[in-house]
Formats: C-alpha cells, sequence, structure tokens
C-alpha cells in the first residue's frame, strides 16, 4: 500500500514562538503602562503591514518598495471619510481602507505584473517604489488632502456608541485584527497555493512550463499584500489621529523591507518579531545617542541582512521547517501498493 | 495529421543564424531523436518548439494547431511537456512536493486557495515517484537527491500534466552509464500515453529508445527519418556521425 501524504514537517520551534508570543501579548496590557501600550500597538499595526510585504517578497518573490503607498492611501481616504462626511464606525472605515489598500495594489499590478510575459525583478521594485515617492509627492502639494501637514486631529472609531480610545481598547484590537490577518496568511502560504508561490519564488521560469501563468498568481498575491497594507494603514490613522504625506512615501516601504529582512522573510511571524525589535532598538538607542542612533541601527541592520540572509528566526529555525509542507494535513488515502515499494 | 511539426523553423540572433528554414515531424506514440554537433541548432529548435524562444520565422505546430506564439504555459495546457537540459527542479521543496507541484498547475487559483485537490492528486504524486524510483525519499527535500535523481523528478514532473508530447534536452547528461540504462527502461513504457523529443549526445541512448531521428548540422536539417535509415545516409556519416 502507498503511504499517506508526505507527514507534516514537525514544526516545533515556529508554533513555540507563535504561541509564546500570543500569550505575552495577551497579558502586556496589564504589565505595561499608557506609554509602552501605545508603542506596542503601533508595533502591532506596523507587523500587519510587514507582514504585506512578507507574503510579497517572502513567498511569492516579489520586491516591493510600495506597500507604504496601499498603507497612505487607505489612511488618506479612511481619515477623508471621517473629517469630511463625519463617519467613524470602525465597521465602515476599517473595511473601506482595506479595499482601498486592494483596488490600489489591484491598479498597479495591472500596469507592471499583469503583462504578456512575467515582469523581472528589478522592473517591480523600481515601479512600485516610484509610484510610491510619485504619489508621496502629489499628496505633500495637494491642499485637499492637507498638503505638508496632511490630515490631523482625526476623530476616534466608533463601534456602536463605543468610542474606541488609544489605550488597551486599541490595543486589543489591533491585536486581534493581527491574529486574524495572519492565521489567514497562515494557512494561505501553507495551503496548495503556497505551494505555487514557493515555486515561483524558487524557479519562476520553470513554472511557466508546467502551465501556471506566472503574472496571474503574482498579480493576486499583489493586490491581496495591498489589503493588508491597506487594513493596517487606516488603523494606524486612527491610532495615531493623524495621516500624512510620510505613511505614503519610499522611507516607510524602505523600512517595512527592513523589519522583515531582519526578523526573517517567509516566516511571517519573522517580521513581527522584526517590527518589534527594530522599533524598540530606535527608541532606546535614540534616547542614549540622539543624533547618531540610526547609523548604530543601521549597521546593526546590515549585519544581520548580510550575515544571517534568513533574518533573526533564522538563528532559532532550521531550513526545513521554513520550507515545511503544503496543503491542509489528510487522512491516510489507501491505495495500489507500488511494485518496488518495500512491504 | 502529424502530432508535432516544426515547418521552416528559422532563428536569427542578430547577425548569427542559428536555425535555418529546419523541419521536424514526431508522429503518435514515436520517439524521435535529434541530434548533432554543438552548436548546431538542437536546443535552438526544442526551445523554439517549447516556448522558451519564438522563431523569427516559419511555424511550430500542436495535433494541428498553430502554437508559433503560445506563450509556455498555453503550449503546456495544450500537451507540451519540456524537460530543461539544466537541471531545475525546486531544491528547497520536497521531492513529493515537486511533483505535487506539477501535477496541480491545472486547478483553479479558488481551488488552490482551499487545497481541494491534494487529496485526490496524492495516488498519482504517488504512482509517479514510484515508477521513478523516488517514493522512498518523498520527504526529502530535492536539493539532496543525486544529479542522475534528479533528472528522474524532473521527467516525472513534466510527465505529471499527462503531455501529447514530452520534450527532453540531454535527459542523461552527467550520468553513469547504470543511470544511463535504468533511464531508457524507464522512458520506455511512456510511449503507450505519449510521443517523445529528445536531444541527446549519447548516440547509442537514442539508437536503443528512439523510432525515428532528425540529424541537424550548422542550423540546417541533413537527414531525417527512420534512426536505421538516417543512419545509413553518406550524407549523416559525413557531416556529422564521422565526427563524433
Amino acid at each position: 500500500m502507498h503511504q499517506a501524504p508526505p507527514r507534516r514537517e514537525k514544526r516545533r520551534i515556529i508554533p513555540l514562538i507563535e504561541v509564546t508570543l500570543l500569550a505575552i501579548a495577551l497579558v502586556l496590557p496589564i504589565l505595561l503602562d499608557d506609554f509602552w501600550v501605545l508603542f506596542t500597538t503601533r508595533v502591532f499595526i506596523l507587523g500587519m503591514l510587514a507582514l504585506s510585504f512578507d507574503l510579497v517578497w517572502g513567498y511569492a518573490g516579489i520586491m516591493s518598495f510600495g506597500q507604504a503607498l496601499f498603507f497612505g492611501m487607505a489612511g488618506y481616504s479612511a481619515a477623508l471619510l471621517a473629517t469630511k462626511w463625519d463617519i467613524t464606525s470602525v465597521f465602515v472605515l476599517l473595511p473601506v481602507a482595506a479595499i482601498v489598500g486592494l483596488v490600489v495594489a489591484f491598479v498597479i499590478a495591472v500596469i507592471i505584473i499583469l503583462g504578456k510575459r512575467p515582469p523581472n525583478l528589478v522592473f517591480v521594485a523600481l515601479g512600485t517604489l516610484t509610484s510610491s515617492y510619485v504619489v508621496e509627492r502629489l499628496a505633500r502639494g495637494w491642499s485637499y488632502v492637507g498638503g505638508q501637514n496632511g490630515i490631523p486631529s482625526l476623530p476616534r472609531l466608533t463601534a456602536g456608541s463605543f468610542e474606541l480610545t488609544e489605550g488597551p481598547l486599541f490595543y486589543y484590537l489591533a491585536l486581534v485584527l493581527l491574529a486574524l490577518v495572519y492565521l489567514g496568511l497562515r494557512v494561505l502560504t501553507r495551503s496548495q497555493f503556497g505551494l505555487v508561490l514557493a515555486g515561483i519564488r524558487q524557479q519562476e521560469h520553470r513554472m511557466a512550463f508546467f502551465g501556471y501563468k506566472i503574472q496571474n498568481y503574482k498579480g493576486f498575491v499583489f493586490s491581496l499584500a495591498g489589503l493588508v497594507a491597506g487594513l493596517s494603514g487606516g488603523l494606524y490613522a486612527f491610532h495615531e489621529g493623524y495621516v500624512g504625506p510620510g505613511q505614503l512615501g519610499p522611507v516607510l516601504s524602505t523600512q517595512v523591507v527592513l523589519y522583515a529582512l531582519f526578523g526573517g522573510a517567509g516566516t511571517l511571524v519573522g517580521p513581527i518579531v522584526g517590527t518589534g525589535l527594530v522599533d524598540l532598538f530606535s527608541y532606546y538607542l535614540s534616547q542614549m545617542w540622539q543624533t547618531g542612533w540610526p547609523i548604530v541601527l543601521g549597521l546593526l541592520l546590515l549585519i544581520i541582512v548580510m550575515f544571517r540572509p534568513t533574518g533573526l528566526i533564522g538563528f532559532l529555525v532550521s531550513d526545513r521547517e521554513r520550507v515545511g509542507s503544503f496543503g491542509r494535513p489528510s487522512k491516510v488515502v489507501p491505495i495500489r501498493k507500488a511494485s518496488h515499494e518495500p512491504a | 495529421m502529424h502530432l508535432l511539426e516544426a515547418r521552416q523553423v528559422s532563428k536569427v540572433y542578430g547577425t548569427l543564424t542559428a536555425l535555418d528554414k529546419a523541419d521536424l515531424v514526431v508522429r503518435h506514440q514515436e520517439f524521435h531523436g535529434l541530434i548533432g554537433p554543438n552548436g548546431s541548432g538542437k536546443t535552438t529548435l526544442l526551445k523554439c518548439i517549447a516556448g522558451a524562444e519564438f522563431p523569427t520565422s516559419g511555424a511550430v505546430l500542436l495535433a494541428g494547431d498553430d502554437i508559433t506564439e503560445a506563450m509556455p504555459p498555453e503550449r503546456s495546457r495544450a500537451g507540451l511537456s519540456l524537460k530543461f537540459q539544466i537541471t531545475s527542479v525546486l531544491p528547497q521543496l520536497s521531492v513529493y512536493d515537486n511533483v505535487l507541484l506539477a501535477l496541480q498547475a491545472q486547478d483553479s487559483i479558488l481551488s488552490l486557495m482551499l487545497s481541494r485537490s491534494r487529496r485526490a492528486l496524492h495516488e498519482k504524486a504517488m504512482h509517479l515517484l514510484a515508477r521513478f524510483r523516488l517514493d522512498d525519499r518523498r520527504d526529502e527535500l530535492a536539493a539532496v537527491l543525486s544529479h542522475g535523481q534528479q533528472q528522474w523528478l524532473e521527467i516525472a514532473m513534466a510527465l505529471a500534466r499527462e503531455p501529447k508530447v514530452l520534450l527532453l534536452d540531454e535527459p542523461t547528461a552527467g550520468m553513469s552509464p547504470q543511470e544511463r540504462r535504468a533511464t531508457g527502461e524507464l522512458l520506455a513504457p511512456i510511449k503507450q500515453t505519449c510521443s517523445l523529443l529528445i536531444v541527446e549526445h549519447d548516440l547509442d541512448f537514442i539508437k536503443d529508445i528512439c523510432d525515428s531521428l532528425t540529424v541537424l548540422d550548422q542550423g540546417q536539417v541533413v537527414a531525417s527519418g527512420p534512426i536505421h535509415e538516417v543512419q545509413n545516409s553518406s550524407r549523416v556519416k559525413e557531416a556529422y556521425l564521422s565526427h563524433v
């Protein structure tokens, strides 16, 4: 009898990290003061943005320097709805933000990804970088969206008659959304679709000869990542009470790349860890050395990226565990025995 | 009607004519060899047929349909499958997942997201792996297989789509004599289901498994036909075989 589908790789480390981080995240607001609750909420939201980059780069091999574009445009759209039309419902603004991210990403995908042939990595990297830069410049010069000053003093999100104030309430909202996005992406990247993405990342050219139309898969993933970035952009705008041109531009896009590479791209949990640690280092280094801290942080990131391409998670997780296997676990399906298979 | 036909195919790179009005015909359930000295245009012709390159002029027909302008995914769906000269298995995936990847290529994005077909494809995957003697290594990364086993894995992947024509570019390159013999044995049964066009330097291997042969020299077809006829052609002997 043939054996069952290959055993699921026993992932001992990644689930352990996931459960530990979730458990810590659940109790943190009890242990931390207000400043650190706000700080950690921001990490969750930017971690979601880092997840969107991990999906396109870590899984599909698309080097996007435009994640901030989807993040910022979603933030601006939600902020405009709140300030111009007095809409503050979380059930309207966050879905709108996610959809704006999806639509903007899809439009960019149509322009630079969905051609007759799959685009090369540099073309996509430059295309997304340029888009991000151009839209940031437009926002800085457009008075309707506040120009250089952006849109300040956003009203609080509401859920019915409740105001979602910054602090523990917003913290748990961000945590729940991050957990849901994480879970969704985890299922997706471990599905048969995830196998296609792994194939595209490793041997894109070969995949076309199996019959896969690479552009369609890349366009789909790119748009989906736009949705995640848009959701985080909407959250970020109302957490900070402000949206500005900096949230659209290449600086934030590059920062997200660093979050993912520092933590470990292609693992989902790595970019979240990377976001937390980079922001934490930034905070402490800026306290210690107000002018030169970016140099120290930059060197640290450079060392990790150069000498540990798998990021910090690579110190804990084996390559085999990172690869894992694909498709949901299934029960043993008894089928005919191969002629030479050992009994 | 021929199953696969290259009609007057030319390929020009700048001032270099790699292929000059080459004709080639592969019939149903035929193993067809394509040989020639280095630089004769064998791989270029194979690439033009597979869609890795597009001919400067001429046409490629599969089962009577003109696929000259079709992109590789369309050719694959039409029934062409290619094994590259340089082994291109997916090294960081398990052996099983390499085959699964080839098998599930016809699924929709939604079906793949829901992992709907994995169980249904499991039996096919295991049969393919067993056929190419890789089932006991299915959980290992493809990168750790020997060169010969990687070649077999790639042939298994190319066969996964149940193609009408399988294109093999030097499948025995770098193999030991035992592995070459085994490769011939592994390929023989596929004649019942598909035709084979094979580019190979090993003439003994070609003679062992092929029914017909096309000989290229300097981008032109020198001879084509049943293997015994081509083998005895004085023109071929002069142009190519005597120098091998």
